[in-house]
């Protein structure tokens, strides 16, 4: 026993210590995570630097500058010869410009006779003001002969004036705002008439050539259009595609090629998409240019190996023996997949729907070759109807040179992000949600 | 099950009963053979089963005791590259031919799995969904029934009676194992296959298991793979030896386990091989 006791308390002098490369190998380690830290420094780096700059640049778009006056709605000026209730063109084609002119005449205090002044008030007011004073009267003719409160829009120039972007120390001749503007500019803005107001425009108005009425109505509705048809097509397709190959069809040399080729599809350059589209759906199906409809034809072509590709992942991870579990109490297959394997694939599919479908609302050019880079000025009514998209938009508005066109690129820059960054959001929480871990 | 003694076999096999008063062939195997692709994994098997009894078969991993059990209920033929040679019957049907639907057989012949895999539902809809598939119980209340008879036999009511609408998958290891031999049972198969039912389990609910299984007998019949000679010997009648894809002998149990015919059997169930 003593012996025992005692060899055990020999065993406990300390070996010397061997030399394992314990230094280097936690070097190695420590090595590895500042790359990895650069690395995402880096990345972190430019996305802040590419937020700053869109949203410094565009978070003025969201707003608009406006002259609040009191309109009177003169009958002698909108219909002289009293023909309206005759002739309804009458109204469509009267003198409104004239009605603001003479309201902002009469708020700044010039002498109405006084021509030379009221020249220099051109450039002032949007011309939008025709459109805005029609949609009044359209909306209420009762108003003619009386005298209300209209916000009319200033023109983009007074605009970025007015916001600060134009510098007023450079020489009058060389820019867009002329000294007599900029003081009535200031007289507005102190008695109050002359503010930013929220710009809804930007999300209502369609095509302009002046910034201050263009907005993306027209694109919010065509990409909504296309977003529903490739959710429609790509979705039910794909789905059925992905259960197809993964669960019925027989292994073989033909699956395996198809599977190649859809591997394939995910990653042709886009464009090629779009050529395909105008030559089948447009030259050769002719079906209509421009069209929100084969805009979402040709993004569903370009969506599905995606939802096929995520379809079959999420099928695959369906672990096998739920499948036996199924088939193993006389399950048909039909049963096994429709009741079992899919409600457990769901969440990976539907994730794998929403990236596809972000993927598809951000892609322009397919659509700059289907015609979808139109100037549409009317909303659509029908997805057969002209209409562009959300980043064709973007891009029509980065080809205009003018400071408030700029500024509205970079508005609808943060607008088109704001709804990736949601569709994303919703995919990442609805894998966290539904995730199963077997 | 190396350090198994031959003394605490036999004491095991004397534990339970013996003496089989009816010898009904329930389902016969003639020269089964199976391939994977061009590799062949069972060669002539000719093994039957016998009713209300619990047949074991055992041996060494990769032996083909697995592939033998999957082609009682065509399970096989979920794997693209399988193919039966040879005839297995039921009731003296063949159940390859072209007259026997698979869904009906597999209706007739469950299964119960190595890993207990209840689905991600509620415990009343991993029993219901069998008899409802099937067509079995019309009325919610002829299901409810069903669905409580069911988890009786498989001795899980008790536990589980307060919280039938809870996940399955929340139960332990034991009792989800017990929630698919009732979900197997639902249905009324006349044979259930067990493959490697307890090996996911500890010895207490491996011990419920094996009670449950002597239970069943009474009114289905069994085939059951195992790792355990112990378990073999303490659940089953009739003991299926198998080695490298053969049939290497096949007996009354505690036959096999005091006095095999084959050095093979011998060696491998005193633990020298295998």
């Amino acid at each position: 026993m003593t012996d025992i006791s005692m060899d055990t308390v020999a065993g406990a002098v300390p070996r010397p210590r061997r030399d394992i490369g314990l230094k280097r190998r936690y070097a190695a380690e420590r090595r590895f995570r500042i790359y990895g830290m650069l690395a995402i420094s880096v990345g972190l780096i430019f996305l802040a630097i590419m937020l700053f700059s869109i949203v410094s640049k565009g978070y003025t778009a969201f707003w608009q500058t406006t002259v609040s006056l009191p309109i009177n709605f003169d009958e002698k000026i909108l219909d002289p010869d009293n023909k309206r209730a005759t002739d309804p063109s009458v109204l469509i084609s009267a003198n409104y410009p004239k009605l603001a002119e003479n309201a902002l005449v009469a708020k700044l205090g010039i002498n109405p006779d006084d021509k030379v002044t009221i020249r220099k008030l051109k450039g002032f007011l949007s011309d939008g003001a025709r459109t805005q004073l029609r949609d009044v009267v359209a909306a209420d003719p009762s108003v003619i002969g009386t005298t209300r409160n209209v916000d009319i829009l200033a023109a983009a120039n007074l605009d970025s004036a007015f916001k600060g972007q134009i510098d007023l120390n450079v020489d009058e001749a060389r820019r867009k705002v002329s000294d007599q503007q900029v003081i009535w500019m200031k007289q507005l803005t102190t008695d109050g008439s002359m503010a930013e107001r929220f710009n809804t425009g930007l999300f209502t108005f369609g095509a302009s050539s002046r910034p201050e009425t263009s907005g993306m109505g027209v694109a919010i509705i065509g990409s909504f259009y296309m977003m529903v048809i490739v959710l429609l097509l790509a979705l039910p397709i794909g789905v059925a595609a992905s259960i197809y190959l993964e669960e019925f069809a027989k292994k073989g040399r033909l699956t395996d090629l198809i599977e190649v080729n859809i591997n394939n599809l995910a990653a042709v350059p886009s464009i090629v998409f779009g050529l395909l589209g105008l030559s089948v759906f447009i030259n050769f199906l002719g079906l209509p240019r421009s069209a929100a409809f084969v805009g979402g034809l040709v993004l569903t072509l370009m969506t599905l190996p995606t939802i096929i590709i995520a379809t079959r992942a999420a099928l695959a991870a369906v672990p096998p023996s739920i499948r036996s579990a199924a088939l193993g109490l006389g399950a048909s297959k039909m049963q096994m997949v429709f009741q079992h394997i899919l409600p457990l694939a769901a969440p990976g599919i539907l994730t794998g729907t929403i990236i596809g479908l972000a993927r598809a609302l951000g892609e322009t050019a397919p659509l700059l070759l289907i015609g979808m880079v139109a100037f549409v000025a009317n909303y659509p009514t029908t997805p057969f109807e002209p209409a562009t998209a959300l980043p064709v938009q973007i891009y029509m508005w980065a080809n205009e040179a003018e400071r408030a066109f700029v500024e509205r690129m970079s508005g609808a820059i943060i607008i088109l992000l704001i709804f990736l960054m949601a569709m994303n959001i919703t995919a990442i929480v609805l894998r966290r949600r539904f995730e199963r871990r077997w | 099950m190396n350090i198994m003694t031959e003394k605490a076999l036999e004491s095991a096999v004397s534990d339970k009963m013996s003496g089989t008063p009816n010898e009904i062939i329930k389902m016969r195997g003639n020269k089964v053979g199976v391939f994977y692709g061009e590799k062949q994994a069972l060669f002539d098997v000719d093994l039957d089963v016998r009713e209300n009894q619990v047949t074991a078969l055992i041996g060494p991993s990769g032996c083909g005791k697995s592939t033998f059990l999957r082609c009682l209920n065509r399970m096989n033929d979920t794997i693209d590259s399988a193919r039966v040679t040879g005839k297995i019957t039921l009731d003296n049907e063949d159940i390859y031919d072209k007259n026997i639907d698979v869904v009906e057989l597999r209706a007739r012949v469950g299964m119960v799995f190595q890993k207990p895999n209840p689905f991600p539902k509620s415990i009343y809809e991993n029993v219901a969904y069998g008899p409802r598939i099937h067509g079995l119980a019309k009325k919610k209340s002829d299901m409810d029934h069903v669905v409580e008879t069911s988890l009786k036999k498989a001795g899980l009511f008790n536990e589980v009676k307060d919280r039938l609408l809870e996940p399955g998958t929340g139960l332990s290891g034991g009792q989800q194992q017990r929630l698919c031999i009732a979900r197997a049972i639902a249905v009324s198969p006349e044979v259930i296959l067990m493959d490697e039912p307890c090996s996911a389990l500890d010895p207490i609910a491996t011990a419920r298991v094996e009670e449950l299984i002597d239970e069943l007998r009474q009114n289905y019949t069994i085939v059951i793979v195992t790792h355990s000679m112990q378990q073999a010997a303490r659940v089953s009648q009739r003991t299926a030896m198998f080695h490298l894809g053969y049939l290497v002998e096949e007996g009354a149990t505690d036959k096999m386990f005091t006095n095999p015919d084959d050095k093979r059997t011998q060696d491998y169930i005193t633990g020298r091989f295998g």
